[in-house]
């Protein structure tokens, strides 16, 4: 196992912002962490790479425990955190041979592992990592995060605030990196990228919901699901749900998801409850749960 | 919906030095419409919205933007306009209360009429318990609620929101959604800038800004069916990548 986590649990005052989180990311993995703003993915970010001690609990790290080998894991592991953290006034280059000079490493010793992101930032190497844009300070943190060669690599919202291209680059980053045998922690509210992982967590308050791979979490949604959509979409939320037989109405894009009460749903029932509200142009079809549903009905 | 623009965009074009960062766009966006304006890191959206809401003088072309003028009557469409965005909101050192009352205040509203919108938005947003809290010390999607409440303390005719939802849990950010709906239906209208295209999934239109120009424009449902695929990021990534 590259990462176990076992019970751990921490807070803040009064505010509990991890409880009691187990789980293991083997070796080579690519697990993600998904869940919103304030789940508690950075303070478990911040405890695995040995910046902040859990109240309870025990954790390791490429084999070392994250309090009493806390300098072994630092020379192990890369991290990224979710906020820009490399020197704004150093140029790309300079910020690059800073990091590597700490861990007593040199940019062409690694350069192997680094090429195909570097390459894209080195037409820039010269400018100050505060001038790059979204998708460049990101690809230069991953960098400068991989220059000492890593064996576990975490990631705190690594594509927040940058364009779907450069998410899509990214990602494809990651799975070049995944095949030199890296494990890596990955953390992001995108429910998109959720799909793009091994195996995934959904954290919400501070406790994970479930565990599993991706196709297999959307298993755990226990209704069949319906795409309606009608000609106004604030009249037809409305009118879903003052619907007796309705369970959940979530507005999904230009549909909105529907769950029924009933074992057996009736659409044509549906239909004509709809259109006796004065709404036109009404479809409702079946559809397969994605994980934002399950995230939604399991944090209900 | 009635078909009445209430911005309209003609060949509106920004230049700096020999740069053209806003390239002849052409659009126009109806009264109660929510419309996706997106693109990526780069691609002029900024640009292009800093000229609509009067903060930066176009270098061609023609924009009004609920009547005015964007070149030369730019002071009524600050009026007429509210803006949210996450990096600026409220104020995390002020109370719920006292943030109502400061942009209240800023937005020219009368003592008496603040206190009853005060008095509305505790009831709507049942905000009840929180009214006295600061608001640095509420849940993200709490603060997201009040700060779209706030931007729409003068009854604005559009609202301009940047990436209103990104980060928010996934119920909160459906309450939201449907708080924008309901705008929507009550007439105003919303202008959503984004490069979630989830997020653009709920737009009634999007546009797509690729270099400066406008690339594609429709329903989220037409896009598809032109680029031949069922989500909006295949769609920007298509037209992103060429």
């Amino acid at each position: 196992m590259s990462i176990t986590i076992d019970n751990i649990s921490k807070s803040y005052g009064g505010l509990s912002a991890l409880k009691n989180i187990s789980f293991d990311v083997k070796k080579g993995e690519i697990f993600g962490l998904i869940g919103p703003d304030g789940a508690g993915k950075t303070s478990l970010f911040r405890i695995l790479t040995t910046l902040l001690l859990a109240d309870e609990g025990k954790a390791t790290v490429a084999g070392y425990d994250v309090v009493s080998d806390y300098k072994s894991i630092r020379n192990s592991v890369g991290y990224m955190p979710g906020r820009f953290s490399l020197y704004q006034d150093l140029t790309v280059e300079e910020n690059l041979n800073f990091f590597a000079t700490i861990f007593g490493t040199t940019l062409e010793e690694n350069y192997d592992l680094i090429k195909d992101i570097y390459v894209q930032i080195e037409p820039f190497k010269s400018r100050r990592a505060g001038q790059l844009s979204g998708g460049m300070k990101q690809k230069l943190a991953l960098s400068c995060a991989l220059i000492h060669k890593p064996k576990v690599l975490f990631l705190d919202e690594p594509t927040t605030g940058v364009d779907p291209v450069s998410r899509k680059e990214f990602w494809e980053m990651l799975k070049r990196l995944q095949q030199k045998q890296m494990t890596i922690l990955v953390s992001t509210p995108y429910m998109d990228e959720a799909a793009l992982c091994d195996r995934i967590a959904l954290i919400q308050d501070g406790r994970i919901l479930e565990i599993d791979a991706p196709q297999a979490i959307v298993k755990h949604f226990p209704k069949r699901l319906y795409n309606v959509r009608a000609d106004n979409m604030y009249g037809l939320i409305q009118s879903l749900r003052k619907y007796q037989h309705q369970y959940s109405i979530y507005p999904f894009g230009e549909f909105v998801h529907y769950t029924d009460q009933r074992a057996e749903f009736k659409k044509k029932e549906l239909q004509l409850y709809l259109e006796g509200q004065g709404l036109n142009e009404i479809s409702i079809e079946a559809t397969a749960p994605t994980i934002e549903d399950t995230f939604m009905e399991l944090a209900k | 919906m009635e078909d009445q623009s209430v911005i309209e965009v003609e060949g509106l074009t920004k230049s700096f030095g020999d740069f053209t960062a806003v390239n002849a766009i052409s659009f126009g966006v109806k009264k109660g419409e929510i419309f996706g304006f997106l693109g990526a890191n780069g691609a002029g959206k900024t640009t292009a919205i800093k000229m609509l809401i009067g903060i930066s003088v176009p270098s061609a072309g023609k924009a009004t933007v609920a009547g005015f003028d964007v070149s030369t009557q730019a002071e009524s469409i600050k009026k007429n306009i509210g803006y949210m965005s996450q990096r600026f909101a409220l104020y995390d050192d002020l109370t719920v209360k006292e943030n109502i009352t400061f942009f209240g205040g800023i937005y020219g509203l009368s003592r008496t009429r603040i206190k009853e919108k005060t008095a509305q938005l505790v009831e709507e947003l049942n905000l009840h318990d929180v009214v006295n809290e600061l608001v640095g010390a509420l849940p993200l999607g709490w603060k997201q609620k009040i700060s779209f409440s706030v931007a729409l303390l003068h009854d604005p005719k559009i609202v301009f929101l940047d990436e209103p939802t990104g980060g928010v849990d996934p119920i909160t950010r459906r309450q939201f959604w449907e708080m924008i709906y309901k705008t929507a239906n009550n007439g105003t209208t919303l202008f959503v800038t984004t490069h979630y295209m989830d997020e653009a999934e709920y737009c009634d239109r999007v546009s797509i800004m690729v270099n400066g120009r406008i690339e594609a424009l429709g329903t989220p449902k037409s896009l598809k069916a032109q680029f031949d695929t069922d989500s909006m990021n295949d769609v920007f990534l298509k037209l992103a990548r060429g």
